[in-house]
């Protein structure tokens, strides 16, 4: 474990140092790894913790978009407000969710399949809800794109990378902290045996709820940047379904339950994404639906031969 | 004075009469054994005890207080500390882990779980093995860990089932030594389910043994390998050709 702390150094030296080297195509693709390694720490708190399976994560991201975009929309008030009632919103959102499944005892397929009921029936709400726009969408303002306007989150791409890294970095800290602390080894007791956990003194109903609470509000927070980023929101597109899956993608190839898992999963998934466009693009095929295929068979083969993900995979190689 | 008081508690599971009118009581820094033929009913009652099920009459009491219907986890809280028959290690976590995840029952802080945990594992001769994954014990060794792990807890009493089945007679005589020490040098109380004779005899001051749900004799160690009853259930009548 002695290398850990100066990969991680030479990583953050190479994030923070990252706008003076590429341009800004790269930046966007950066702040996009950097997003999804956010949302991946997040679900993997529930997941990856805890052992709880959430399908329906985008849930946490529409309601937090939502909720800030429709304060910034109709009353002009900044994502810092916003972002306290994303947090208030997710959080109250995930606890119903999480006592419903957890007095009830609903667990394993049956809670996933609860998480995707919960964001689908969500969906249909905003498309029913003319404040928010409806199924039209919402759009929000934009001003200006030359200075830092910190206030309303309002600037060039280099502030959103840049604020990106910082909420990736700080879920970083924060699972790695949680980790060693005492919710750290109970959510894992749980994820390993609910029964042995509750027979240690662990009351697993509440733990299990802290684990959503704090996976729902890390969520809520990239629901805002989401907002503040792309300015559109249409609930086709937030709560969709595969929005839910491409949050759990990257920490499943990187590595569940581990803290460089996420990270490495965005940064492959979305370099893999990207990269076919370019291949498919300097090949010339324009066959409908390629880069799926392509794409799926990669994963698949990852999960085929590293099906605990790259980073435990590659940990031993390293030595780490 | 009697630590924990089982007061004629029943259990039953449809019309399956598991455990009928059974009381018995442990004395505090007593060790007493539970036994009986398969489907007696000992961990039915053991599962009461830990808070698995409620029974549905009778009372236990724990140290004076009123513990039937608690969850597994107040029952811990309050003192008790459980193994299990199957074991159940957290297999993906070290071995150290393991039981750091029952230190933090009594200690917040992680550098003192740690030590805890540390302490309980030198003290069951899994000191060597702390990093290896869980996973990686043979199952004297899983026996031992959920010792541990139920140690870390700080139980008062502490309840074990079948702890020695599986174990050689090698094996089985340390895990006796270990529980004798235990009890003498914490005055832990415990109560444990046994299949293996040796074991129980070695171990309890008194022994009390279920037969179809119900309790058919209670005494020493001498006295219950003597009672007819017992001798009847386990060797059958003597009528009998």
């Amino acid at each position: 474990m002695k290398r850990s702390p100066v990969l991680l150094a030479v990583l953050a030296a190479l994030l923070v140092l990252l706008p003076l080297l590429v341009g800004n195509y790269a930046l966007s693709v950066a702040t996009l790894i950097l997003y999804f390694a956010y949302t991946g720490q997040a679900w993997n708190v529930m997941m990856g913790f805890a052992g709880q399976l959430s399908l329906g994560h985008a849930v946490y991201v529409g309601v937090g978009a939502y909720a800030a975009g429709s304060l910034f929309f109709h009353y002009g008030i900044g994502p810092w407000a916003g972002v306290c009632l994303a947090i208030a919103l997710c959080v109250a959102l995930g606890l119903v969710i999480g006592f419903l499944a957890f007095r009830f005892r609903i667990s394993g397929v049956y809670f996933a399949l609860l998480t995707i009921a919960f964001a689908e029936f969500t969906r249909i709400g905003f498309d029913h809800l003319d404040w928010t726009g409806g199924p039209g969408g919402m759009f929000l303002r934009v001003a200006q794109r030359d200075t830092w306007d910190l206030a309303n989150f309002r600037g060039p791409p280099l502030m959103y990378y840049y604020a990106m890294l910082a909420l990736a970095a700080g879920a970083f800290a924060l699972c790695a902290w949680l980790l060693r602390s005492r919710a750290g080894y109970y959510w894992q007791a749980i994820r390993e045996d609910e029964e042995a956990a509750q027979a240690l003194g662990i009351n697993t109903f509440r733990w299990k709820l802290l684990a959503v609470a704090i996976s729902a509000a890390m969520t809520a927070v990239a629901g805002v940047f989401f907002a503040f980023y792309y300015n559109n929101l249409f609930p086709e597109q937030i709560f969709h379904i595969s929005r839910s899956i491409e949050i759990i993608l990257g920490p499943v190839i990187g590595g569940v339950g581990t803290l460089f898992g996420p990270v490495l999963g965005a940064t492959v998934l979305t370099l893999l994404s990207d990269g076919i466009t370019e291949a498919l693009a300097a090949v010339g095929w324009e066959i409908p639906g390629i880069k799926q295929v392509f794409y799926g068979v990669v994963l698949l083969a990852v999960v085929m031969f590293l099906p605990n993900g790259i980073w435990p995979a590659l940990a031993r190689r390293l030595r780490l | 004075m009697s630590l924990l008081d089982v007061r004629s508690v029943s259990k039953h599971f449809r019309g399956l009469r598991a455990v009928h009118e059974v009381s018995f009581d442990v004395a505090e820094g007593g060790i007493q054994g539970l036994i009986g033929p398969n489907g007696a009913g000992k961990t039915t009652t053991f599962n009461m005890i830990a808070g698995v099920y409620a029974p549905d009459t009778g009372q236990i009491l724990f140290a004076g207080r009123a513990i039937h219907g608690l969850r597994p986890d107040e029952i811990c809280a309050a003192g008790i500390g459980r193994t299990f028959q199957i074991v159940k290690p957290f297999a993906g976590l070290s071995v150290l882990d393991n039981v750091m995840v029952g230190a933090f029952l009594r200690e917040r802080h992680a550098a003192n779980a740690r030590a805890a945990a540390a302490k309980i594992l030198e003290r069951l001769g899994l000191g060597a093995k702390r990093d290896l994954p869980a996973s990686s014990l043979t199952l004297p060794d899983r026996k031992r860990l959920e010792v541990a792990r139920a140690l870390a807890t700080r139980p008062k009493l502490l309840l074990l089932d079948e702890v020695m089945a599986g174990l050689r007679p090698t094996e089985c005589d340390q895990m006796v030594a270990v529980f004798r020490e235990l009890n003498r040098a914490d005055g832990t109380t415990i109560l444990l389910i046994e299949h293996v004779m040796r074991a129980v005899m070695a171990l309890a001051r008194q022994i009390a043994v279920l037969h179809h749900g119900a309790l058919i004799a209670r005494g020493t160690p001498e006295q219950v390998v003597r009672d007819a009853a017992v001798l009847e259930c386990y060797l059958g009548e003597e009528t009998e050709i």
